[in-house]
């Protein structure tokens, strides 16, 4: 059966028919080509696929595509403004919070939430709300020393 | 130092796609009109196919073909070989069994490909797998070394004895045994080197694309390095001329030795592209990653250490079963012997050594590659056993080290394992460690502990491994199959802006950045006007990729060498531009001049001259500014160091909780500090995740009970403190970097200091020993005596 979705992606209204077990990472990168969210476990543990849907952290291949419709969808590729960096990504590359590249949308996405939810978060807490995001390369200390330092600049900018 | 030059902290060039989500992985790449391929892959351990039925499957709306084994097989596909051959002590090659992509015959693991859907989506595909009928006459099967090993065991290959694929020696036996019959003790440890699953987030994928017109494929792959997958594939499964077939390894998430090996997905897909005369899609969903990529570690250890009674170390007797899985991987039966045996030296003095590797089938998933790859087996067995040691003799751990450590004087040291170490300073190493450790202070921390009800431990291990592994004639005589040099391309473009073609690969070591600086150090060019292209075989000269910490220490040092042979050309360019001597010309910063004068021409003058040959020598040189080196090093090179973990034990929960790790190393000179402490700060993780958390777990029917990552426990960022790391720099001698390798150091070093540490929290339970993973049933279960 197919369904047709509507939702606001990164600012920009959108549409499309899709079968209706679409999982929403499916649509987003295949019908949207919007491949920065990426899938990295069937099991909803990585935290790859993570967007924000309606302002909130979302593990993008654990809702459907139907379950977003109506919705205010941003990903990765909505982070930065008009060719000017997040603060948060400008922290992950001044920090060497990524190596390989393929976890840190998601970490990016997740970390965004955390410091609307907590503007100045302590190392711990920032340890324990990366519960959701898995990161073989790093060994996390570069990823929590830039979330940190993301949150710094988010308070004072 | 030139800033965002050699050993400058540069931020990576690579970043900014990454932190944008433009990174370019291989799922990210789609071909047009093309196919998803669903691989049927076999649900049990060992049985004979009887018969595959795919007519439903093909009946499906949206199914273009299903193809099985027997269809491979009637092509003329060949089996997946092995890059490096064994010899058994009694001078017998290693079993070798074939290996088809697809079996057509019998299977021999769960996850062992079977057939292969191809669909318009890919949820068609996948729903049209579950139509693929697979009669099998389930046999009976041995899914771990001990089973393996019993008298009358089924066998995975029924010319593989015993399901031995080899039995190997190194070291001698007669002197080892010589200097036990003189020991005053002897200390024996057992030991399981638990078996472990690489996790890269990336899940594997490869999109196979024939374009008919041309008679040429192009295969998209997860790979570490796609020029061995090219010879690999190409030469020896599918029969395709080399110039005939590219093969790209794009962005790829996270390797860690799990995508060094040619996978039978990469030939199915490339295969089928012809096949079906469209471009076809595989995306490995994370179950099946568990159970089809390459496994890591699984051996079981014996070992035995002969002391004077002042603790002088005489001899080491080491016994080593190694789990192979149900076929050879690529470089599976090198992890072992060559990687592994020829380290058990350690750091020590230990005049004699002998150790014996039993090479096992299995009916699991192959054995393979893992960060470290037998370097972290030998370190561990060695550095638990050096801590036994200690506690059996009353010697304080480090100084029982000390007193055995070859000491700087002694290098070159020919150890009795074959190697030849270079250079180092051991004991440097442990200085600094000691003093950021702050391991004066650990009594009161271990105080400051009991206070809270917590049990704090302290270990140490002083490791030492082999990078980059050469040279070439040396491998081949130890059994590898391939060359094991690198490619440097470096093209000057007609404005002086800076393209390399590397054969190594980054996939998140960040080569992008550090070999830029390389370039930049070397001509003095802009770092924004310096790019690197990697993991293209239709750009890059063939080159053998990324594996064994060896990009800086093979591919860095075939760059430094082209750039020497630019350096030398454009001084040739700038003496006929400013009508000097060459040998007057200086090189420095970018600029050209002639020495103890005011005359000089900017380097990108002498590219634009060498491309637009006006007043150019023309009668003696090409013109053109590019230049190419292979680089074959003449020994491998031996980073070390010393590390020191703390931990707190609940002894009410036996959970353990790393609270202090800290990393002495010596990698040689170093290019780039930030991203050297990243590789350690990861290797470490995965260390630490061997040492508590990670265990991969087959019940005895062959089933893999931690198949997800929801069974299977990778570390998670509250699983880990922040990490103090330093370094004490003794330039690798026999390259012109000085360099030694640093990705796999976190991963060897790691595992034996954390067990160490658990050990000495448990100093008052009388627990002798823990196997790894230290999880808080198995340390709360020794707590009660029952370890």
């Amino acid at each position: 059966m197919s369904i047709n979705v509507s939702f606001t992606l990164n600012g920009e209204a959108v549409s499309a028919h899709v079968a209706s077990r679409t999982l929403l990472v499916e649509m987003i990168r295949e019908r949207f080509g919007r491949t920065g969210t990426h899938v990295g476990c069937d099991t909803s543990q990585c935290g790859a696929c993570v967007i924000h849907v309606d302002g909130r952290s979302v593990k993008s291949c654990t809702m459907l595509a139907a379950q977003a419709d109506g919705t205010e969808i941003v990903t990765i590729e909505g982070v930065a403004k008009n060719g000017q960096l997040h603060p948060m990504q400008e922290a992950f590359r001044e920090h060497h919070g990524l190596q390989c590249g393929f976890c840190t949308p998601g970490m990016i996405m997740s970390a965004l939430d955390l410091v609307k939810q907590n503007p100045d978060p302590s190392e711990k807490e920032i340890r324990e709300w990366l519960e959701g995001n898995l990161c073989r390369c790093t060994g996390y200390h570069n990823i929590v020393r830039a979330i940190k330092a993301g949150a710094d600049s988010m308070r004072v900018g | 130092m030139t800033e965002n030059g050699f050993g400058a902290a540069v931020r990576r060039k690579e970043d900014h796609r990454f932190i944008t989500g433009l990174g370019q992985f291989v799922d990210d790449i789609n071909r047009p009109h093309q196919l998803y391929a669903q691989i049927i892959r076999s649900p049990i351990a060992h049985g004979k196919i009887n018969k595959v039925d795919v007519d439903a499957a093909i009946a499906m709306s949206g199914v273009v073909a299903v193809f099985t084994g027997a269809d491979m097989a009637a092509d003329g596909v060949g089996g997946i070989p092995c890059g490096w051959g064994i010899t058994s002590k009694d001078g017998s090659p290693m079993v070798e069994p074939g290996h088809p992509p697809l079996a057509a015959e019998c299977v021999r693991y769960v996850g062992d490909q079977v057939a292969v859907v191809l669909a318009e989506t890919r949820a068609i595909a996948r729903d049209a797998a579950e139509l693929v009928d697979v009669d099998y006459a389930e046999l009976p099967s041995v899914a771990n070394l001990e089973s393996a090993s019993a008298d009358g065991a089924p066998l995975v290959w029924d010319d593989a004895k015993g399901n031995i694929c080899f039995d190997w020696e190194i070291g001698d036996k007669s002197a080892t045994d010589a200097a036990f019959a003189g020991a005053d003790q002897v200390v024996t440890i057992d030991i399981v080197n638990n078996r472990l699953i690489a996790n890269a987030i990336e899940p594997r994928a490869a999109i196979g694309d024939y374009d008919a017109g041309k008679d040429e494929y192009t295969l998209y792959t997860t790979s570490q390095n796609p020029h061995v997958i090219r010879m690999l594939m190409g030469a020896f499964v599918l029969s395709i001329p080399e110039h005939k077939l590219r093969v790209i390894a794009p962005d790829v998430g996270g390797g860690f030795g799990s995508k060094i090996c040619h996978y039978a997905e990469e030939a199915i897909v490339t295969w089928a592209s012809r096949k079906v005369n469209r471009p076809v899609k595989w995306t490995a969903d994370r179950s099946e990653s568990f159970i089809s990529d390459a496994h890591g570690r699984d051996h079981v250890s014996h070992a035995e250490l002969a002391m004077s009674k002042d603790g002088d170390f005489l001899g080491l007797r080491v016994s080593t079963r190694a789990n192979l899985g149900a076929y050879l991987s690529t470089f599976g039966p090198a992890v072992p012997t060559i990687l592994y045996a020829t380290l058990l030296a350690g750091s020590y003095k230990t005049p004699a050594i002998h150790a014996e590797v039993k090479a096992m089938f299995t009916h699991t998933v192959p054995v393979d590659s893992y960060r470290g790859a037998g370097r972290p087996e030998a370190s561990y067995l060695l550095e638990r056993l050096v801590d036994k040691a200690a506690k059996q003799t009353g010697i304080d751990p480090i100084e029982l080290r000390r007193r055995n450590f070859i000491q700087p004087e002694d290098f070159p040291y020919q150890t009795p394992v074959a190697l030849e170490y270079d250079t180092g300073d051991y004991d440097a190493a442990v200085v600094k460690a000691i003093e950021l450790a702050d391991y004066a202070n650990f009594d009161q921390r271990r105080e400051e502990s009991a206070a809270r009800g917590k049990l704090r431990g302290v270990g140490i291990s002083t490791y030492i491994e082999a990078c980059g592994i050469a040279p070439s004639n040396v491998a081949g005589a130890l059994g590898a199959r391939a060359g094991l040099y690198e490619v440097g391309t470096v093209r000057v473009n007609p404005t002086g802006s800076v393209t390399v073609l590397t054969g190594s690969h980054s996939h998140g070591q960040g080569h992008e950045t550090t070999f830029a600086q390389l370039v930049v150090e070397a001509l003095g060019v802009d770092f924004d006007n310096v790019d690197i292209v990697h993991g293209d075989t239709g750009k890059v000269p063939f080159g053998m990729g990324t594996y064994g910490s060896r990009s800086a220490a093979v591919g860095g040092v075939a760059l430094m060498n082209a750039l020497e042979k630019i350096r030398t050309k454009a001084k040739k360019i700038a003496a006929h531009l400013l009508e000097a001597s060459e040998d007057d010309i200086e090189f420095k910063d970018g600029q050209l001049s002639v020495a103890g004068t005011d005359r000089s021409v900017a380097f990108g003058d002498v590219a634009m001259a060498a491309y637009v040959p006006h007043n150019y020598p023309l009668e003696t040189l090409e013109p053109g500014l590019e230049e190419t080196a292979f680089y074959d090093p003449k020994n491998f090179t031996f980073p070390a160091g010393c590390h020191i973990c703390e931990v707190e034990v609940d002894p009410d929960t036996g959970v353990v909780q790393v609270v202090r790790f800290t990393a002495g190393d010596d990698f040689g000179r170093i290019i780039n500090p930030m991203i050297v402490d990243g590789q350690v700060h990861g290797g470490v993780t995965q260390g630490i995740g061997q040492a508590l958390y990670e265990q991969c777990v087959y019940d005895d029917s062959g089933q893999l009970l931690t198949g997800s990552m929801m069974d299977y426990c990778l570390p998670k960022a509250d699983n880990v403190p922040n990490f103090a790391v330093t370094t004490n720099v003794t330039p690798c001698t026999h390259n012109v970097l000085g360099v030694k390798g640093c990705g796999e150091a976190g991963a060897i070093g790691s595992p034996s200091a954390v067990i160490n540490a658990v050990l000495n929290a448990l100093s008052d339970y009388n627990v002798d020993d823990l196997q790894m993973p230290a999880t808080s049933e198995r340390v709360w279960q020794a707590m009660q005596g029952n370890g």
